[in-house]
């Protein structure tokens, strides 16, 4: 499992990176696997708010739908319009394929580093497993 | 009486002991003996096949099959080439369910991805799905598909069938969309109206072309005024008009859909019928109802699956935007199998056939004394005053065997024509109206 | 497979319309289509053996075993489709004056009679085209009710986590906001987390029973006692009627509304997904809602109901579907219609009986019409899936049970043999699961790799929605 020591995760299993005054939003490589091959990512438009917490995406696998939640409240700057042609980014490299960056951020969930990260997902695998 | 049970007094006996049970009474225990039905429901005895022939043979005996057929109104005669009925009553097509599992229902598959193809052509969109329910019930799904937060008004033409008004307005008592109905001016959707009422709301303008008077729109201008607006422009077409008339497509529409009964359906009361939908690329996943994909499967063969299912209500449940979950699959292959009979110069010579029959009639209806209301252009449907009161033209034709226009009020009379009716049928319509209507 | 754009020759053609007997018109340009028309140009010869071949590659239950569970695959009994095939049905205008079509408007009336008599309802409309589409009809007279009586509040419909996903998306079409509804272990409705959500927002709930887990839902009147005293109303879906059809009524049951689906307990054929119908019965108290026109019993005139929501789709509905149930519940009559639900259980409790030594069975108790068994153990233990079971019954001719629904159970197979299959053919395939269970912890790969036996593999469907191609040469 692949979780990168610069980045900031959430519970929900999305990472974060700051760079200047944008927050970039993806799904981390757990999320990526457990959610199998991705084939469609409905993002949101350049202008919306986002709110910590709350879904502002969502991506489809063949079966399923899954809901992917912002870990910041601000306004969406920038959407990774590379991903609806291209969605197999996200399985390919998780931590390339940002979903949006967000700007004017005014709030955040609690956020872990890599090392909690890691234990969040440990402990979540064996609850499931029991 | 039957019930289609195969099993034996011996082999039930076998099966309550294998479950470990003495009665079948027993394995309903779980159900509350005060609900249970005491006494029978109050069904007539079951019946012998013979007799269940004989029942239902009187009551279509009672039903009056008119030779001749002058009424569309949502509804159309057309010649049903026979190798349609051929095709359509396999039984393994008849048979079937929705194909979930791929590998044994690439027949089904193929056919409805050959469906989607012949839709797109015809109508010159991007993408179809596998089919709706009817025309009426389409158009109310492609309102509903462009809906966004900020745009939640639909304008609807009054010019379209009332059953499709109305069942778009039921749809929107359902959605909490508004339903504005544009007045009708002179037989045609009002123009002027649809540019003062196109706003930042409208989500979406519902025109039916040819309308339901038979009148060839404005299409242009009003699709035009709604995209000025911001709004996507939804056209209702007639297929077989297709083969002569501008695409919806060529008219910039962002989704066609339409009755597809036309195309090889008879006209069964009602129904069962075929709603097409057909949107441009941006559009496709937001199309309702089943989609129909080619890919390859592991043994490198081509192959055809159910697809784009995220969209659908088995995965996103509350969250789907529409909660269709099956397709017309037969009328569609029924559509298909016409379509590819008919071929670019049948279907062409069909509408041909349609708009130069109507023309026929008209002109010799308004010699008759039946004058045109709207002088306008129209394709197979047109509407005329009547001498006398339209029922009474009704009475009067219906007796010799002729399904008059339909009645649109006390003096006005919606009349069809197709490549199904002669001249000679023609002819003789004339000369019964002009010999006098009688009573 | 060749498809159809791939056979034929320009110039080549069917003969069907004779030359244009009279003067031709012609099109203002403005008016006329620009791009050429492309269909196909093929020979009757041609187009006849196309679709010999796509049927060669189709399964119906015609075909051989179907144990789709909640489809309800059972035997189209041959006089239903004669009896649709009528003249006098099938060339029969909609809009034809009312004395022409009275024996439309007795089918009509006939079958709303019976279709009443078999659920408690007191009126029905045979317009929604399917059950999904009765779905949002049956709802919107639910929102009719509420609203004309100024109880606008009311914007809840309440629907079990094991419901048809069907269920939540007609309620969100019709402007509800969807309250899930957790189930007991025991598959059924938790009473106390029912209790909990009612209030003066339920507008009402959505329930099948049996359930779909194949239970039938002991505590049937408690739950809709306590929605009724809470204000809200019950909706019935019609689904798995065939496993009590004839020995319990939804409206007594204490339903309000009801859809059924002719093409699963009335024997209507499913024709590769449709046309189907799901007409919608309800009380006395909700028909002034009903979509209009409907038969009036005593005069067959077409009549509008006074506050009707308005329509679903053209005209009366799927005309022809409701003949062919009609001759399905006059062969069978009072005597046989309970058989139905009778043997359709019986059916299903062998088969379960047959196989639950090597099937766990997530609800050990008696099923009704089906039941549902959960892979899980054999996944972890051989890494087998239901899907793969699946794959691997279709190498024997047999359709798979439907999987992973519902979705409250893991790897689930869900198995509806129906009352029309004989005992041989269900003893084959108890058979054929109990080798495949076998060939599970033999030879994993197989499985993995089925089918074998079947005109195309497994296919991609992760490319074919990722890139999707919706029509040839597009």
């Amino acid at each position: 499992m692949n979780i990168p020591s610069n980045l900031q995760y959430s519970k929900s299993h999305e990472w974060i990176k700051e760079d200047g005054g944008l927050v970039e939003i993806g799904l981390t490589d757990h999320a990526q696997d457990q959610l199998g091959d991705l084939v469609f990512v409905n993002l949101p438009q350049v202008g919306d708010p986002v709110t910590a917490g709350e879904v502002f995406a969502d991506v489809e696998s063949v079966k399923a739908v899954s809901d992917v939640y912002s870990p910041v409240t601000g306004t969406v700057a920038q959407v990774n319009e590379a991903l609806l042609d291209a969605p197999e980014t996200i399985n390919e490299s998780p931590y390339e394929a940002w979903l949006i960056r967000v700007e004017a951020v005014t709030g955040r969930e609690d956020l872990m580093d890599a090392a909690a990260y890691e234990a969040h997902v440990e402990k979540e695998l064996e609850e499931a497993d029991a | 009486m039957g019930s289609y049970i195969p099993t034996t007094d011996r082999e039930r006996e076998e099966m309550l002991a294998s479950i470990g049970v003495s009665s079948i009474d027993d394995l309903f225990s779980q159900i509350p003996e005060e609900v249970k039905i005491h006494g029978g429901c109050g069904l007539p005895a079951g019946r012998s096949e013979m007799e269940v022939r004989t029942l239902l043979e009187t009551l279509a005996g009672k039903n009056k099959v008119y030779p001749s057929v002058f009424r569309g109104a949502g509804a159309y005669r057309h010649y049903i080439p026979e190798i349609v009925r051929s095709v359509v009553s396999k039984e393994e097509f008849v048979t079937a369910y929705t194909p979930y599992q791929a590998e044994i229902s690439q027949g089904v598959l193929q056919s409805i991805f050959e469906y989607q193809t012949m839709i797109c052509r015809l109508t010159g969109m991007d993408a179809s799905n596998a089919s709706l329910y009817d025309g009426a019930s389409a158009a109310a799904e492609g309102v509903a598909m462009c809906r966004d937060r900020k745009r939640t008004q639909v304008l609807v033409s009054g010019a379209a069938h009332p059953d499709t008004i109305r069942t778009i307005q039921t749809y929107c008592f359902g959605n909490g969309m508004e339903c504005v109905v544009v007045p009708v001016k002179d037989g045609e959707t009002d123009l002027e109206f649809v540019r003062a009422h196109a706003g930042g709301s409208t989500a979406c303008l519902y025109l039916q072309h040819p309308n339901f008077y038979g009148i060839l729109e404005d299409a242009q201008a009003l699709g035009d005024a709604v995209h000025q607006a911001g709004g996507k422009f939804l056209m209702g077409v007639n297929p077989i008009s297709l083969g002569i008339l501008k695409t919806p497509a060529e008219y910039g529409a962002d989704i066609a859909v339409g009755e597809g009964q036309p195309l090889g359906m008879p006209l069964s009361f009602g129904g069962p019928y075929l709603g097409f939908m057909a949107c441009v690329s941006s559009l496709t996943r937001k199309l309702p109802g089943r989609i129909v994909g080619e890919t390859v499967d592991n043994r490198g063969q081509r192959g055809y699956v159910l697809t784009l299912q995220a969209r659908e209500q088995h995965i996103r449940r509350e969250k789907a935007s529409s909660n269709v979950c099956s397709n017309q699959a037969l009328c569609a292959m029924t559509a298909a199998v016409y379509l590819a009979a008919m071929g670019p110069d049948g279907l062409r010579q069909a509408a041909l056939q349609c708009a130069s029959k109507a023309s026929y009639l008209q002109k010799g209806l308004a010699e008759a004394g039946f004058p045109l209301v709207y002088a306008k252009p129209f394709f197979h449907e047109f509407v005329t005053r009547t001498p006398v009161p339209a029922l009474e033209v009704e009475a009067f034709l219906g007796r010799e065997g002729i399904l008059s226009g339909y009645p649109l009020g006390e003096r006005e009379m919606l009349w069809c024509c197709t490549e199904a009716n002669t001249k000679e049928e023609m002819d003789r319509l004339l000369q019964l109206v002009k010999g006098g209507v009688q009573r | 497979m060749k498809l159809i754009f791939e056979r034929g020759q320009e110039g080549r053609r069917l003969d069907l319309l004779p030359p244009c007997d009279v003067p031709e018109v012609a099109l203002e340009e403005k008016d006329r289509r620009q791009k050429p028309l492309d269909l196909p140009q093929v020979t009757e010869s041609e187009l006849s053996r196309h679709y010999t071949q796509l049927m060669q590659h189709t399964f119906g239950v015609n075909d051989g075993f179907y144990p789709l569970g909640s489809c309800t695959m059972k035997y189209n009994p041959k006089i239903n489709e004669y009896a649709a095939s009528l003249p006098g049905f099938a060339q029969v205008h909609p809009l034809q004056p009312r004395e022409t079509v009275e024996g439309c408007l007795e089918v009509l009336a006939l079958a709303e009679k019976y279709l009443c008599a078999v659920t408690g309802m007191d009126r029905m409309t045979f317009q929604p085209a399917a059950g999904a589409h009765g779905e949002f009809t049956g709802l919107l007279l639910i929102k009719q009710y509420h609203t004309l009586r100024g109880d606008e509040k009311r914007n809840e419909i309440l629907v079990p986590d094991s419901a048809h996903g069907t269920n939540p998306a007609s309620a969100a079409m019709a402007g509800f906001q969807v309250v899930n509804i957790p189930s007991s272990p025991d598959g059924c409705v938790d009473l106390e987390a029912l209790r909990q959500a009612v209030g003066d927002d339920t507008a009402g709930l959505m329930l099948t029973n049996p359930n779909t887990v194949g239970l039938f839902d002991k505590n049937i009147l408690e739950i809709t006692r306590i929605v009724h005293q809470a204000g809200g109303l019950n909706y019935y879906d019609g689904a798995n009627l065939n496993a009590v059809v004839g020995i319990v009524r939804p409206g007594d049951m204490g339903f309000d509304v009801v859809h059924l689906n002719l093409h699963k307990t009335f024997s209507t054929p499913h024709g590769g997904g449709g046309p189907g119908s799901g007409p919608v019965g309800c009380k006395d108290f909700l028909a002034p809602y009903l979509p209009g026109p409907v038969v009036d019993p005593e005069t067959l005139d077409l009549v509008q109901p006074a506050h009707s929501i308005g329509k679903v789709r053209s005209f009366y509905g799927n005309f022809l579907v409701v003949v062919k149930a009609l001759a399905y519940l006059l062969t069978l009559g009072e005597e046989g219609i309970p058989q139905v639900a009778r043997y359709a259980v019986l059916h299903a409790n062998y088969m379960k009986s047959r196989l639950e030594d090597l099937y766990p069975m997530p609800y050990p108790d008696r099923c009704m019409h089906e039941f549902v068994m959960s892979l899980e153990k054999l996944k972890k233990e051989t890494g087998v899936s239901a899907l793969d079971v699946a794959k691997g019954l279709l190498d024997n001719g047999i359709h798979p049970p439907t999987m992973y629904f519902p979705l409250i159970v893991h790897e689930a197979l869900m198995v509806e043999p129906t009352e029309t299959e004989c005992k041989e053919v269900m003893d084959q395939a108890i058979e054929v699961f109990r080798r495949l269970h076998q060939l599970a912890y033999d030879d994993p790969q197989a499985l993995h790799s089925a089918p074998a036996a079947t005109p195309v593999g497994r296919l991609d469907e992760v490319q074919a929605a990722r890139k999707p191609v919706l029509q040839y040469g597009g």
